[in-house]
């Protein structure tokens, strides 16, 4: 076999607007993960542009790369990356350790944050002391903590059952209500459904485009 | 990230495997621990030769006779009758800083009392002799300068010498004979121990200079002012080498050598002696550096292993700290942290052990021991240089991960 150049993604061209709750869909191998490293600022593509909030960062170098993580994504993680040995109130304060906050503004936001998903009174508990739902619900507010324009889930309810999933996707909407703009990746259907707009990918390419009439969740 | 977030992360990260991180720290702990005990050992075990050393006092010169060459063959020091009591005349009054210069001849002989005999070394000298040596009297008199202006027959013995012909009754006033001539006990001198060398130097006896020259036979020499040896005591703070070599032109130029020509006497000062004594503690240092840099550098690799094993395991706590916003300088910087805290406080516990074994060491082996504050910093400072060099890899290594094979990592 000779040297070949596989392209995750071919063609793709997307725009999102502020405000959009966004489910991005496909099997394994379609493109998607690379679409959301990309979006997420975690990779840069070999050619084309990506501008976000009227930023060109397709060259940016990897420190301002991670400054504008810091500052504008959060993540949210299937496996939900909390650091078992600290506190949720710890782990919430994580991202702004990077952002150079003081010690009381932290802890100050970070219970801010764990309010808005409503685990304020579990601040002090550690990953192991709390259930799946309050595991992802910390990991989300550890995402808002930093105020980002984008919140980018990777199969956030991947690890969840049935009931909790739901009531993931009902924070998120509540979250999307505010103002908040939300990239869910995912491959169930029953999780698409609650999203304004599904993009489908297939084999690197962008197969559909689909605008809908999101269920809104209990 | 301040350096206090990273402390804070260092710290925890350490606390989470407890056992892992003691027996990591353990190779720098004997390190430390083995060069703070060794050189609070070796510290005191010279300070203790340096104390002697100056008890034999440091401002001594010593001035011997030397060998004559004869057909090109040397003869032995000693063989030359060269050095007179004229030259250490000469010394005293022209050499600036000299305080007392001691004429001495010596002699190795049977001293008999009674039916007891005794095989000893006769010094005959001038009371200025026990003056320069620190000589002093535990029982009786010293030799005066009358004794040696009459050569009167007196003798003054050490203490290993009265045990043995006297064992240890008062001596004093008792006859003593030196082949067929008897002497008195004036006095006895105050023990001194062995010196430097492990020589006995209280087996010994003074007379007068010239009752031994006298009486000895075989003393008797072509020139009756000859000496063997002298004594030139120099005042405190003398230019030790400065004042050699004036002696030595002073006493070429009084024997006529021309240029060229050996000297006919030999010289040396007791700051030689300690000169020496520097060489073999040198070379104990030395020889401490080896084993402190060989188990600082297991320690090392240790640290350096542990850390390897620390970023793989948490390959994902890494990815996840770069996802949300951490630069590679923050990753480097935690793991640096992290390998420093593990090795300074491996210091700090070796530094302690360290104290604890030299201060038992004092205890229960009774020898000297001086913990050197300058010991502790160097291994102080040299842990931390380890846990920086050691460190760095795995840190780069850390600093290095692609965030998204991070993240995906099991």
């Amino acid at each position: 076999m000779g040297p070949q150049t596989v392209h995750a993604l071919d063609g793709v061209t997307v725009a999102i607007r502020r405000g959009e709750f966004v489910a991005v869909m496909g099997p394994s191998g379609s493109g998607k993960s690379t679409f959301m490293n990309l979006l997420g600022c975690l990779d840069r593509p070999d050619s084309g542009r990506y501008r976000l909030d009227g930023q060109e960062v397709a060259g940016l170098s990897s420190d301002a790369l991670a400054a504008v993580r810091n500052r504008s994504i959060g993540f949210v993680f299937q496996s939900f990356n909390l650091l078992p040995r600290q506190t949720a109130l710890d782990n919430v304060m994580l991202p702004m350790v990077y952002a150079g906050v003081g010690h009381a503004r932290r802890v100050e936001r970070a219970l801010a944050a764990l309010d808005s998903v409503g685990l304020r009174e579990r601040a002090r508990h550690r990953p192991t002391q709390l259930s799946g739902g309050q595991q992802q619900r910390v990991a989300i507010a550890r995402a808002l903590v930093n105020d980002p324009l984008l919140l980018l889930a990777d199969e956030p309810t991947g690890a969840l059952d049935t009931a909790t999933s739901l009531e993931i996707i009902g924070l998120f909407q509540r979250l999307n209500r505010r103002g908040i703009t939300v990239v869910l990746v995912t491959h169930e259907p029953e999780v698409a459904r609650f999203a304004g707009r599904v993009l489908q990918f297939r084999d690197g390419r962008l197969l559909d485009d689909l605008r809908q009439e999101p269920e809104v969740a209990p | 990230m301040t350096g206090w977030d990273a402390l804070r992360a260092a710290l925890e990260s350490l606390r989470a495997n407890p056992l892992r991180s003691a027996l990591t720290m353990l190779g720098i702990v004997i390190g430390v621990a083995a060069v703070i005990a060794m050189v609070a050992v070796g510290a005191g075990a010279r300070d203790q030769v340096l104390r002697q050393i100056a008890s034999l006092g440091t401002n001594l010169i010593l001035v011997g006779q030397g060998s004559i060459v004869r057909s090109g063959v040397k003869l032995g020091a000693g063989t030359a009758s060269s050095l007179t009591e004229d030259d250490a005349l000469a010394v005293l009054s022209e050499i600036p800083g000299v305080v007392v210069t001691a004429p001495s001849v010596r002699w190795g002989l049977q001293i008999v009392a009674g039916n007891q005999n005794w095989g000893t070394v006769l010094f005959g000298i001038t009371p200025d002799y026990m003056e320069a040596r620190d000589w002093t009297v535990a029982l009786g008199r010293g030799l005066s300068d009358e004794d040696v202006a009459q050569a009167n027959k007196v003798v003054v013995l050490g203490q290993t010498v009265v045990r043995n012909l006297f064992g240890g009754g008062d001596p004093i006033g008792e006859p003593v004979r030196l082949f067929s001539t008897p002497l008195t006990v004036v006095g006895v001198l105050a023990e001194k121990g062995q010196n430097t060398q492990g020589q006995d130097q209280d087996d010994v006896i003074f007379v007068p200079l010239s009752t031994a020259k006298r009486n000895i036979p075989g003393m008797a020499k072509s020139n009756p002012r000859f000496i063997h040896t002298m004594v030139v005591k120099m005042r405190d703070g003398a230019d030790m080498a400065e004042a050699q070599a004036q002696i030595r032109d002073l006493l070429r130029q009084r024997h006529r050598l021309i240029p060229g020509q050996d000297d006919d006497f030999w010289m040396r000062d007791l700051s030689e002696v300690s000169a020496t004594r520097d060489e073999s503690s040198r070379a104990l240092s030395f020889l401490l550096a080896a084993v402190a840099a060989v188990s600082l550098l297991v320690g090392g690799i240790g640290i350096m292993n542990i850390m390897l094993v620390s970023v793989t395991e948490r390959t994902r706590e890494i990815g996840l700290r770069l996802a949300i916003g951490a630069r590679r300088r923050d990753i480097l910087v935690q793991f640096l942290i992290e390998s420093i805290t593990l090795s300074l406080i491996g210091a700090a516990v070796g530094v302690t052990l360290g104290i604890g074994t030299a201060v038992a060491v004092a205890a229960l082996a009774g020898w000297p021991t001086l913990i050197r504050i300058d010991s502790i910093v160097l291994a102080v400072v040299v842990s931390g240089l380890v846990g920086v060099f050691f460190g760095l890899y795995p840190a780069r290594r850390a600093a290095g991960l692609n965030p998204i094979e991070a993240l995906r990592h099991e």
